[in-house]
């Protein structure tokens, strides 16, 4: 941009356009960070509850009780699904066609299993959304977790699809890889709930 | 340590792999006695922090190759200064680096803010301060017979440099400084930095605005 041309510019100011930052890289960060408020939002809530219960011997409060192991096995479900998408990933960087296949569908699977085992649990737990602030709290903090995995496992699923017509090469493969970020960061989000309401 | 896990599905799986071995040390600890489980999360949150911080410090500086955009025949001199971009002893250098060869200068100069405008966007007070200093620069050139143009560029004078050798090329690189003593950009070694960072020959001029008025 000239300076000169600057003094003659009519309309609208230029655009100015640096490269400090990478419009993809900020895409990438503005939606973490905006997932970052969102859940943290639920977390402040839930953690209001617990502060202003600090008599509370036992968390959570009576007659609350949460299926600590069901949710544990749950959680391996999930972090194993984890180690199934990053194989499905390595698989197809060497050109193993078939490891990219079973990985994607394992993980589907997996994630399938997690999804269904925790309306089961919604199902058997014993209380409800208006069961007070906790149950409020509960549902809102593990659903918002369940409706992400639920975005995840439709983007696998279109991935798997992908794979069994043939697309990705090792060469491309950014199909495969952007929803295989997302569901790490599912998993990520799924120990911190989990650590958090089921176990701390 | 895992790098920027947004980057790639290999970088998100092993920061996942952290998440589980930290909250997983929390958690035991906690077990334990509440008190253990407060101080390994201080611990490990510091720890995790600290190794982050270290890991951006060590990432070595990747030196950008920078395409030749002139004509045969034509230098291409970018010139990055701020305050002293009008001071004499700048001038004199383009002048003479202009003499005898078809010389092509762009003088960029950074509008350098405060970080709190910075993070605000209120980058407009700067930009125009920065535009006046230019304006009266190369006016000063025009008069001196050097063909340049300006431009108003990033606050940070590496990112301004990157910037431009992005859609301007170079062949030289000229940056002007306060003394030292005075200059924030020596202080912060900003030449040394442009040195490692651009595959181009740098050319440091040192202006000292006070010597000159009185």
């Amino acid at each position: 941009m000239s300076a000169h041309a600057n003094t003659h510019h009519h309309g609208p100011p230029i655009a100015n356009k640096s490269s400090r930052i990478d419009a993809t890289v900020l895409g990438m960060f503005l939606f973490i960070a905006s997932e970052a408020m969102l859940f943290g939002a639920f977390f402040t809530a839930y953690f209001f509850v617990r502060v202003v219960n600090p008599e509370a011997q036992a968390w959570p409060l009576e007659p609350f009780h949460l299926p600590v192991f069901v949710a544990g096995v749950n959680t391996v479900v999930l972090v194993t699904s984890s180690f199934t998408m990053h194989w499905a990933l390595q698989s197809i960087k060497r050109g193993n066609r078939a490891g990219l296949q079973a990985g994607l569908v394992l993980t589907l699977m997996m994630g399938l299993a997690f999804l269904i085992t925790q309306m089961l649990e919604y199902a058997q737990i014993g209380f409800n959304p208006s069961d007070g602030a906790f149950g409020t709290i509960f549902f809102g903090l593990t659903g918002l977790h369940g409706a992400h995995v639920f975005i995840g496992l439709t983007l696998l699923a279109v991935a798997t699809v992908r794979s069994f017509r043939g697309h990705f090469t090792p060469e491309h493969h950014h199909g495969v890889e952007i929803p295989g970020i997302y569901w790490h960061f599912v998993d990520v989000m799924w120990i911190v709930v989990y650590a958090t309401i089921y176990l701390l | 340590m895992a790098r920027n896990p947004f980057r790639s599905e290999a970088e998100a799986y092993r920061f996942l792999l952290l998440t589980v071995g930290y909250f997983a040390l929390i958690v035991a600890a906690a077990a334990i006695a509440t008190w253990l489980g407060l101080v390994v999360f201080a611990a490990l949150t510091a720890a995790a922090v600290g190794l982050w911080l270290r890991s951006r410090q060590d990432e070595p500086a990747q030196r950008a190759l920078v395409a030749r955009r002139g004509g045969a025949g034509e230098r291409r001199i970018l010139v990055i200064a701020n305050e002293t971009v009008g001071g004499e002893e700048l001038l004199a250098i383009l002048r003479r680096k202009a003499e005898g060869v078809r010389a092509h200068v762009l003088v960029v100069c950074p509008a350098l803010n405060s970080q709190v405008r910075t993070w605000a966007s209120d980058e407009d007070g700067a930009r125009a301060a920065a535009q006046r200093r230019l304006d009266a620069s190369l006016v000063q050139l025009e008069r001196d017979g050097v063909q340049a143009e300006g431009a108003v560029g990033d606050g940070d004078p590496l990112q301004a440099i990157e910037d431009a050798l992005r859609t301007f090329g170079a062949d030289e690189i000229v940056i002007s400084t306060h003394p030292e003593g005075r200059s924030n950009w020596l202080e912060r070694n900003v030449v040394g930095a442009a040195r490692d960072r651009f595959d181009v020959p740098i050319m440091h001029v040192v202006v000292d605005l006070d010597a000159s008025s009185s």
